[in-house]
């Protein structure tokens, strides 16, 4: 748990939201758990997010791996620095955030968005008005933007690169209360 | 068009001036007078016998009342139809004192005198009610009991310490002799600055509007500006109370009663308002039967706690916000949706009325040579003190808050709210009501007033848009962002959206979630029509039921079509539900659209803990309240991409306004995002439903084998999940059973090689929960209010048919047998739903 970086109270507090999710009271998340928050029928990235939460091919989720995606979200505070430098990085780094958002982009995990993953994401975030045409050429731009290899495709390090400026850390944070 | 405003305006005025010499004084003239006056024309009268006589006397009061009434509203339109080039400099608030100010000259003009003021009791009485009324009626109950530390400690802390600087450094310099000659001492310095240190909430409002900012920010302004008058109430009268009683006999005693009387006078105008609140939900609970003068009570009530609190010189303001917090939900809930739109047209209507009139007649009271009186130390101290002292005291407070809130708020809204912290008639009425004997200078006090409350409102009001630009642009980056920044920025906000929601209200202390629920249980109880609570509940029902309709008729009709390919017909499946739905729901509707009323007016489902700053700055102006992005680049990419991606929820504006009270426009998109993850959902439940339709029997040979087996305490990788059912298989868990069916043919093997049910699909194959009827699904206030609530999507919902849901679909015919004995149990399951609901 301590790679998480969640203080006690936290931990009480999520493991009592995870338990009030857990209707089937064996101890993990199921899909449906969570496609039964109705909020996330209307996030256009619900589906996806959720599937965030499974690790590769499972459908349960236990507490610990929920906790480790949520600690992604996680604030990022100056005073980790002086934390223990063997560790390794943060879950709530700014590298694994960017991590976490590329992953939902990039669904067959090849570590590459390809034209079609981010066709995907893009349709599903943008209003049926668009023609596939004008999404396609969206979509052609956007990559473009990115792509400094001319792979057609954003790698990993393209993604962060192209995002440098964008302010991640706050983007993707939740304050949790102490 | 204007220009006929104009002329009906000039005329509506030269009227008012003509029939001024026929009156001896203004609208203070004696009822007795009046009868006198026509006890005396009639026995001058009796040569003949008049056909038509001029009774100006009769209807003298009315007739005046009504007259400017009609010009304000005249005004206000003219004001309005002006050049948008003026309109969009200028706050509405500040042209109405201008025009204001050539009403006055005029009537001055007829007169030489100003008989049309703005007098203390027609203020506080007739003017002031029905403002703060309509504010707290559209308040938004969780933004503001959510950050109502913070506003408690910019009301009291903050009011006493503008009111105490102000008061104290206007003394020392006048001590230093700045300020000439007066006869004025410390006491009445201090009582001035307690006047003058009020935030006032018309002014505010009426600024704010133009100037759109976040929620938070807001509801801050606001809320400080509502509550500062338990405050302002009580040190006006201590100081008065003081000046009267002469510096020696304050003593440490009235000190103490001093801030007692504060303890006393601000709780028991909340107190009383809250009293009044019960009172008037418990009338709308009881008026079932004559729904056409429910809407009356409202406003005679409200009017009434304030009456009250005013009679016992209680905060009269304090009772009237609280009755109108308190009695909101409850209202909504009992009264007739015709009843509730009336009220808020209404309360619109007087609001904005009064409004207008206070602004013009704040501008006519200036054009008086009697109160003028100029003393340019006062004056111009005044204004320095006031403006720097609010900063400061702002900036401190904020600091000492950032320690203990969750979100810090951000420097650029501590501008933004220093420099909002307008005056407004408050002041001036305050001001009116000094006594001329106690406080000699009561003129150089009203003129300071008013200086300040023009300067407040009309300068501050014009720059703060330019000020706010000025500060976004600063902290706006400086490129332009690039396609893809700006559709991840959007990505973040909706996948912090997502957690959030997933992470649910965790930030939510005990207290919170007590309250809540002593609330549903008790209070609802008592204030709320039964009926009103069992369709809260059905709501809750009715979600799924919406969604369980929504899946079942979407895929009957693919099934009809023949193909799962009914992805893009969406519009062919709306138009069968339109039809399949006809007009079942004439009863259901209505008290749908009461509590979709209520949950519309905001009360918003607003995590604390979740507050992250807006990817948009803070503070971003609008004009008209439209919505439009700075950055509109002609790249056609950019252009497409900004106005068709999701608005993230973060996107929102506050919900108070005084003009409209419409909901957030985007319901259009959360249709289209509800559609299609219900049908993303559906289509991969069906494409795992596609290889079972073929072994349709092997499905119930394997129930009842799996039964068998379960019974029998089967264990596989997944056999706790199955004992447990079995354990509870008449109970919520149904949908579980019917998934690990599912999943369990593939692993299992049973007999039918399926490459869909290989384990390592991607998207699950279970069935979806909203096919678990029983389950406790029970939305957020913010889902219900977002999901397709509208009347042409209530046609959607089926009719509360409990017992038999759906049965004649295919997809119950293969899940019906666990589904059926479950059609009873919602009503035991409301009990659950409290839990997951927060």
């Amino acid at each position: 748990m301590k790679e998480t970086g969640f203080s006690h109270s936290q931990i009480t507090r999520l493991y009592s939201h995870f338990h009030s999710l857990d209707k089937g009271e064996n101890g993990a998340l199921s899909r449906e758990d969570f496609q039964r928050i109705p909020e996330l029928a209307i996030n256009p990235l619900g589906d996806r997010i959720i599937n965030a939460f499974f690790p590769e091919g499972e459908d349960q989720v236990n507490f610990r791996g929920f906790m480790r995606t949520l600690a992604h979200f996680r604030p990022v505070e100056d005073n980790e620095k002086n934390k223990d430098p063997t560790s390794g990085e943060p879950l709530n780094s700014r590298a694994n955030k960017l991590l976490f958002a590329f992953r939902l982009y990039d669904l067959d995990r090849d570590d590459k968005i390809s034209r079609d993953e981010l066709l995907q994401v893009l349709r599903m975030m943008v209003g049926v008005n668009i023609s596939d045409e004008q999404l396609g050429s969206i979509a052609d731009r956007t990559i473009q933007e990115a792509d400094t290899n001319g792979d057609m495709s954003i790698s990993f390090s393209e993604f962060t690169k192209v995002l440098e400026k964008v302010d991640v850390e706050q983007k993707m944070s939740i304050r949790f209360l102490h | 068009m204007p220009s006929s405003v104009y002329l009906c305006l000039s005329r509506a005025v030269f009227l008012v001036c003509f029939v001024n010499p026929l009156i001896m004084q203004g609208l203070s003239e004696d009822v007795n007078e009046i009868q006198d006056h026509h006890h005396h024309q009639q026995k001058e009268n009796l040569t003949g016998l008049p056909i038509v006589t001029f009774r100006w006397h009769h209807v003298q009061t009315p007739y005046l009342v009504i007259i400017w009434v009609f010009v304000a509203g005249l005004a206000k339109l003219s004001v309005v139809e002006l050049s948008h080039h003026v309109t969009s400099v200028f706050p509405e608030s500040g042209l109405l004192i201008m025009l204001g100010f050539v009403l006055g000259g005029i009537v001055w003009g007829a007169d030489m005198a100003q008989t049309f003021k703005l007098i203390p009791p027609t203020f506080f009485y007739y003017l002031l009610p029905q403002i703060i009324l309509d504010a707290s009626y559209f308040m938004p109950n969780k933004l503001f009991f959510s950050n109502l530390g913070a506003i408690l400690i910019y009301a009291i802390f903050g009011t006493c310490w503008n009111a105490a600087t102000v008061g104290l450094s206007l003394w020392g310099c006048y001590e230093a002799g700045v300020m000439g000659d007066l006869d004025i001492g410390l006491l009445q310095f201090l009582l001035f600055g307690s006047l003058i240190a009020a935030v006032d909430p018309v002014a505010v409002i009426a600024v704010f509007e133009e100037v759109h900012v976040n929620e938070v920010l807001f509801i801050l302004v606001f809320g400080e500006s509502l509550l500062n008058d338990g405050v302002t109430v009580v040190l006006y009268n201590v100081f008065d109370a003081f000046v009267s009683l002469g510096g020696p006999r304050i003593d440490a005693a009235e000190i103490f009663k001093g801030i007692f009387s504060f303890v006393v006078v601000a709780f028991g105008g909340s107190f009383l308002g809250i009293v009044f609140a019960i009172l008037l939900s418990l009338l709308t609970r009881c008026t079932k039967h004559i729904q056409i003068i429910e809407a009356g009570f409202i406003f005679v009530v409200g009017y009434l706690s304030y009456l009250t609190a005013e009679m016992l010189s209680l905060s009269a303001i304090l009772s009237i916000t609280f009755c109108g917090i308190c009695c909101q939900k409850y209202v909504n809930a009992n009264m007739d949706e015709k009843s509730v739109t009336t009220v808020r047209h209404a309360m619109k209507l007087l609001a904005n009325g009064s409004e207008t009139m206070i602004f013009l007649f704040l501008g006519i009271t200036a054009i008086d040579t009697e109160i003028w009186v100029w003393n340019t130390g006062f004056i111009l101290l005044t204004l320095l003190f006031v403006f720097i002292y609010r900063i400061i005291g702002t900036f401190l407070f904020t600091w000492m808050l950032n320690k203990f809130r969750l979100v810090p708020i951000e420097v650029i809204d501590q501008v933004v709210m220093s420099y909002g912290g307008l005056r407004g008639a408050v002041a001036y009425g305050l001001a009116a009501m000094l006594d001329e004997d106690k406080i000699p200078e009561k003129n150089l006090m009203i003129s300071t007033t008013l200086i300040v409350v023009y300067f407040t409102v009309i300068l501050q009001g014009i720059t703060m848009k330019p000020l706010v630009q000025w500060l976004k642009v600063k902290r706006a980056a400086h490129s332009d962002l690039k396609l893809i920044e700006k559709l991840n920025n959007r990505a973040f906000d909706h996948i912090l959206a997502a957690v959030e929601d997933i992470c649910g209200r965790i930030g939510d202390n005990w207290w919170t979630r007590g309250w809540n629920r002593f609330e549903e249980n008790y209070i609802s109880w008592l204030l709320m029509k039964s009926k009103a609570r069992k369709n809260r509940d059905y709501l809750f029902n009715i979600f799924h039921k919406l969604n369980l309709e929504d899946a079942i008729n979407y895929v009957s009709e693919g099934e009809r079509q023949g193909s799962l390919a009914f992805s893009r017909s969406d519009e062919a499946a709306n138009v069968d539900f339109k039809k399949q739905f006809g007009s079942e729901f004439a009863d259901v509707m209505p008290n749908i659209m009461v509590d979709v009323s209520n949950y519309e007016l905001g009360i918003e489902h607003f995590s604390v803990t979740s507050i992250v700053k807006d990817t948009i700055p803070s503070v971003s102006l609008d004009i008209h309240g439209q919505d439009r992005k700075n950055a509109m680049d002609d790249i056609n990419a950019h252009h497409l991409l900004q106005q068709h991606l999701y608005r993230s929820r973060k996107n929102h504006r506050h919900k108070y306004s005084r003009s409209h009270f419409s909901i957030n426009q985007n319901e259009d998109e959360v249709q289209e995002i509800f559609q299609r993850t219900m049908r993303s959902r559906l289509e991969s439940f069906k494409s795992a439903k596609m290889g079972v339709n073929p072994a349709k029997k092997i499905t119930k040979h394997h129930k009842k084998e799996l039964m068998h087996k379960m019974s029998n305490g089967h264990t596989d990788s997944t056999g706790h999940l199955y004992e447990d059912e079995v354990d509870r298989a008449v109970g919520r868990e149904a949908g579980a059973i019917n998934s690990t069916f599912m999943r369990d043919m593939y692993t299992m093997g049973a007999g039918i090689e399926n490459p869909v049910f290989l384990p390592d699909m991607d998207s699950p194959a279970h069935s979806p929960p909203w096919l678990m009827e029983t389950e406790a699904v029970a939305p957020s206030q913010r889902a219900q209010r977002r999901l397709p609530w509208t009347p042409n999507r209530l046609r959607r919902l089926a009719p509360m048919r409990i017992s038999t849901c759906s049965t004649d679909s295919f997809l119950m015919a293969d899940v019906s047998l666990t589904l059926e004995e479950h059609d009873e149990q919602p009503q035991t399951d409301s009990e659950e739903m409290r839990p997951v609901f927060d």
